[in-house]
């Protein structure tokens, strides 16, 4: 028999779905997924959080980025049965039209974008962005690596880079991240 | 993508041992390659075993001097962590040279070692291509094939794709060795060198890894300090794979070590080269990129690499 033959068998006979419990934005959710479903689709297609975004689906574009455990990461590119006890957040729990972070206002302020699709993820990663530049993580364009972290444009541009916008929203987003470091110094 | 089955593991033996229990299975860390390649049913493993919760998250000093990165630290983490900083620059700025922030924060140390190439053959299941199918051909040797971004040196008449790693370069050039466990709960420590195979008429064997056996950390020698530089050549400014990059580590005598990414099926390194760096960049290449075959298209790799080091050899 051949390999190929061997695991489709396996497929066919194996359980291919695993019960898993999802903390997002605070609340704790159980479901029963089959095995193939990213936290992206897990969010979008059995959570109703619509907020975190499908672009490519191939973790080019950043549309889908989300929080774990404090961390960035492209939600189409992680499995949600992977996640079990790990505190995820989403744009959704980053604020909303009651309650806005900072980011966010900070978006409409400088018109940050304009069809919007990208914006969950740009939001995600302009906190993070500044998150990771107080942490002292340093990045590629970072001129010194044991030495304090300038909050220069460079920087942030780069720390961007894993966002797309098609739309070309890229100067005012730089405006909008720019506005909160400074309101935080 | 294709179902399979999943199972966490306990730990790195337990995790072996499933793996060469179930053939065609595949470890899952970060995933942010594997699941990418899932997703276009380039891999299509029956069974899945997640190894994010074996420990193998730190990093800590050795009896030598050095450090033993376990197999789960992330990129992030790695590149971020201060002794590699200080220590092991030339690895800090690999691993900030590759990827988005989203994906260094997932991927992790052993993941990244086996990532697998982005020959645009190898990720177009409508093309011949030997690594994913054995005796199938190799579209990128076909008359007009776009091979600009493929492997001048170490390639074979059945595959040019190259290794696209970043970090792996600068372990290469620190000396770095790879430690396994198998299923039989033995372990060893490989150089990069004996890790990686070369293609010859088997390009879809790309490591010296036996069914089932795992990453369980890379270890560092002790510093060699120098000045250590890393410098990515790429078609845009950040997020995007090498045409070229070269790591190197530079000593006050004009002695050191260098090594080439995007070049070849494996992080590129020869001691004949070191030899000739005090004697300037076209002395080195001479020796490191002798025997290359470059297509019509990427040709152009061995004049990038070579003005690439001399530029950092001309840096105070």
């Amino acid at each position: 028999m051949t390999s190929t033959t061997t695991f489709e068998k396996h497929r066919e006979s194996a359980q291919t779905r695993s019960s898993v419990a999802l903390t997002i934005n605070g609340q704790r959710h159980e479901l029963t997924l089959d095995n193939r479903t990213t936290l992206l689709d897990a969010l979008r297609e059995h959570l109703n959080l619509t907020g975190s975004k499908k672009g490519c689906d191939h973790g080019q574009c950043g549309a889908c980025t989300v929080f774990i455990d404090g961390q960035r990461v492209n939600a189409c590119l992680t499995l949600a049965v992977m996640h079990q006890d790990d505190e995820i957040t989403t744009i959704e729990g980053v604020g909303g039209v009651e309650h806005l972070d900072p980011m966010q206002q900070a978006f409409i302020d400088h018109d940050a974008f304009q069809c919007g699709y990208c914006t969950p993820g740009q939001i995600c990663s302009a906190k993070a962005t500044l998150e990771e530049i107080r942490a002292g993580i340093p990045s590629h364009v970072t001129k010194e690596l044991t030495g304090p972290i300038e909050l220069s444009d460079e920087e942030i541009r780069e720390r961007m880079s894993g966002n797309l916008c098609r739309c070309g929203a890229y100067a005012n987003i730089l405006e909008a991240i720019r506005q909160v470091a400074k309101e935080r110094a | 993508m294709k179902a399979f089955s999943f199972e966490r593991a306990i730990d790195a033996a337990q995790a072996a041992k499933r793996a060469f229990e179930m053939p065609g299975s595949k470890f899952i860390a970060g995933g942010t390659n594997l699941l990418d390649l899932m997703k276009h049913e380039i891999e299509v493993p029956p069974h899945l075993i997640d190894v994010t919760h074996i420990g193998l998250d730190e990093i800590t000093a050795t009896d030598d001097g050095g450090l033993r990165i376990g197999a789960l630290v992330s990129n992030t983490a790695l590149g971020a962590d201060e002794r590699i900083r200080r220590d092991y620059p030339v690895l800090s700025r690999a691993l900030f040279a590759g990827a988005s922030s989203q994906l260094r924060n997932k991927a992790s140390t052993g993941g990244n070692l086996l990532q697998r190439t982005r020959c645009p053959y190898f990720f177009d299941p409508k093309m011949p291509c030997n690594k994913r199918e054995p005796g199938a051909g190799c579209a990128a040797l076909d008359e007009g094939a776009d091979t600009r971004q493929l492997g001048v040196i170490g390639t074979s008449d059945h595959c040019i794709a190259t290794h696209p790693s970043d970090m792996a370069v600068a372990l290469r050039v620190l000396d770095a060795e790879v430690e396994t466990i198998d299923p039989e709960g033995r372990t060893r420590r490989l150089t990069l060198d004996e890790f990686y195979l070369l293609p010859d008429d088997t390009p879809e064997v790309e490591n010296a890894l036996s069914p089932g056996e795992i990453i369980t950390a890379v270890v560092l020698p002790a510093p060699v300090g120098g000045t250590q530089r890393y410098f990515k050549v790429r078609d845009r400014a950040s997020y995007a794979f090498a045409l070229v990059s070269v790591a190197l580590i530079e000593q006050e005598n004009g002695e050191g070590r260098v090594a080439l990414g995007g070049v070849a099926p494996r992080p590129w390194r020869r001691d004949d080269a070191d030899a000739e760096l005090a004697n300037g960049a076209t002395a080195v290449m001479a020796k490191l990129l002798d025997g290359a075959r470059p297509t019509p298209d990427n040709a152009y790799k061995l004049v990038l690499a070579e003005r690439t080091l001399a530029a950092l050899l001309a840096k105070e």
